[in-house]
């Protein structure tokens, strides 16, 4: 270990939740023909994440990749006991392609755990859950949390086509029902997705909807959440420098008391309460 | 043991590391302990409430990075009131960044955010002056003297004033800062750059051009803090680029006082307490016991007045 590292490790975290730390490349296996399962030796300070949170991820400079500014990716899974960090992502650029080279032993830098989570109100029994791709992996901790807290939660997962739904077994491991909706079968347009999650608004099972990512998805939910009152929360992305608040540059618009204002992904998110939420 | 106490004319530092602003907040404690950083300089803030600039506010060129942030600030009270006693339970300096796009409004948030607990104000000078065509004052001697002369009279506490490097007249413009009053220099702000995404042939930033800083930034920055510590006597600040202890070095050997560091933060929050760390070691290995010793030592005795202050690649 470098001068460099060691100090970071001393020094790193001043309130003991964020830590800039090392950790170690367990496994980086291809899933499907389009994500990749990340499985980090992680120590167990950086492992009290709660979901829908993310980390801040220094992509490893080589002759063929070089990425500059850290990747924010949220978190898959996080399990203290086995001392694991977990990231499913699609190879999509200069950053997900570096990743994509790690081989198991690596270092892997990351900057984490980040930003405000999911939450689940005492009162909330029925959770039911849409996303869609790579979004599912934003959702599948809260499937872990869900199941810790004793709630009944319904997964809406969609995909392209049936070998590429991704964490349905995970969503089922964790007490989840489970609902696919794929693009080949012709069952995951919106008017499909609004029926499914209107008949369970009216049988009564839905307290809370969750999503991530997509304005199609947060369009109907937010929609159905006004008719119906029900709360809602949805995890944005937007692109990052810092990843903790001091640059500005992640702002996006919201609609809170009849005016817009803009907070910051990083920090006052990456979730938000989908009423406010706008579309973009 | 190493001496790394730094004076700043009449302010002093515990060590001549500090963050460029923009690059640094409150947040940041969340990651390391920021009482063990020179000193504290804020992002640039407003007298009035601002939205910034449309997104993306950011992308990365090789091995660097573009920004059009704006300047988005929550206003001059909400400042006073919620960070300035923040940053009170600290022993390092507090330096405040303003902004304004007139004279008038300028002089006007210099005396107003001269109150207890801000030690020094760094004047963003690099930003559009809407007087001058949006020029930046420190683009020009003559805008830049008459701006500072305004700052100058409207407050007492120490003024450090922020060069840019998108001129072609450094050690003028360094030099009408010193003139007018300046106490200190900061150079420099990022340098004004573009890109274009070749597939939407879209350009990457939502406000078209940006600010580049990172390492590619360092050679002109640090070309800059060479000629403008050769051209004036009060202390120099060097920024742009810095990342690593050998930077640090090199800023001070070319005659900066202290150093900025700025978007090696975002790419690794611990890097300025860890540059504490590493300056120390680097200055124990050369046999130096004060920071000091090594200011200004860049061997350049037999180069000419012309060399020096040259404005064109030769």
């Amino acid at each position: 270990m470098t001068d460099r590292q060691l100090n970071a490790e001393a020094l790193a975290s001043a309130n003991g939740e964020v830590f800039e730390t090392e950790t170690r490349v367990k496994s980086n296996v291809e899933v499907n023909g389009e994500y990749r399962h990340l499985v980090l030796d992680a120590p167990q300070k950086i492992l009290n994440c709660k979901p829908g949170q993310f980390f801040h991820l220094l992509c490893p400079v080589s002759g063929g990749h070089q990425p500059y500014l850290r990747r924010p990716m949220s978190i898959y899974g996080y399990y203290p006991e086995k001392g694991e960090l977990h990231f499913l992502y699609k190879v999509a650029g200069e950053g997900t392609r570096a990743m994509a080279d790690l081989k198991e032993g690596d270092g892997f830098n990351v900057l984490g755990p980040l930003g405000k989570g999911y939450s689940i109100q005492d009162d909330w029994n029925n959770l039911l859950l849409v996303a869609r791709g790579v979004g599912l992996a934003t959702l599948a901790p809260l499937a872990q949390e869900a199941r810790r807290l004793g709630r009944k939660l319904t997964a809406i997962c969609s995909a392209r086509s049936p070998d590429v739904l991704m964490s349905t077994d995970l969503f089922r491991e964790m007490g989840a029902e489970v609902i696919t909706v794929t693009d080949a079968e012709g069952t995951s347009d919106m008017y499909n997705i609004r029926a499914i999650v209107e008949g369970r608004i009216a049988a009564g099972a839905v307290d809370a909807l969750y999503t991530c990512g997509s304005n199609r998805m947060l369009k109907l939910l937010q929609g159905l959440g006004a008719k119906h009152g029900i709360p809602g929360e949805i995890a944005l992305e937007q692109q990052m420098a810092c990843g903790v608040g001091m640059c500005q540059c992640c702002v996006r618009s919201f609609r809170r008391n009849d005016k817009i204002i803009h907070e910051r992904v990083c920090r006052e998110g990456p979730v938000f309460d989908m009423q406010e939420a706008m579309e973009w | 043991m190493v001496n790394l106490t730094t004076k700043i004319g009449s302010l002093t530092l515990a060590n001549p590391i500090m963050p460029a602003s923009g690059t640094f907040s409150e947040d940041l404690v969340d990651v390391i302990d920021i009482g063990a950083i020179g000193a504290h300089v804020t992002k640039t803030i407003t007298r009035e409430k601002r939205g910034g600039n449309p997104t993306p506010r950011v992308c990365e060129v090789r091995g660097s990075m573009l920004n059009s942030i704006g300047i988005p600030s929550k206003g001059i009270d909400d400042f006073i009131e919620n960070v300035i006693p923040f940053y009170q339970r600290y022993d390092a300096p507090f330096v405040v960044s303003i902004s304004a796009h007139s004279a008038d409004d300028f002089a006007r948030i210099c005396e107003e955010i001269s109150v207890p607990g801000v030690d020094a104000i760094e004047v963003n000078i690099s930003c559009p002056n809407i007087e001058e065509d949006g020029k930046a004052f420190a683009m020009r001697p003559s805008s830049t003297h008459a701006v500072m002369t305004r700052l100058r009279a409207a407050s007492d506490l120490p003024l450090w004033a922020k060069l840019t490097p998108n001129t072609g007249e450094t050690t003028e413009v360094a030099e009408a800062a010193q003139d007018a009053g300046a106490n200190a220099l900061v150079v420099s702000n990022t340098l004004l750059s573009m890109a274009i995404d070749i597939h939407s042939r879209k350009p990457k930033l939502g406000n078209l051009m940006g600010g580049l800083s990172g390492p590619s930034l360092k050679p002109i920055a640090l070309r800059m803090a060479y000629q403008c510590a050769k051209a004036v006597d009060i202390p120099v600040i060097g920024c742009g680029g810095i990342s690593t202890v050998e930077d640090v070095a090199e800023y001070l050997i070319a005659g900066a006082t202290a150093v900025q560091v700025g978007t090696a933060t975002f790419i690794k929050p611990t890097t300025m307490v860890t540059l504490v760390e590493e300056l120390r070691h680097f200055l124990a290995s050369q046999n130096i016991t004060d920071v000091s010793e090594l200011i200004g030592t860049v061997r350049d005795d037999d180069a000419a007045d012309s060399v020096v202050f040259m404005e064109a690649a030769p």
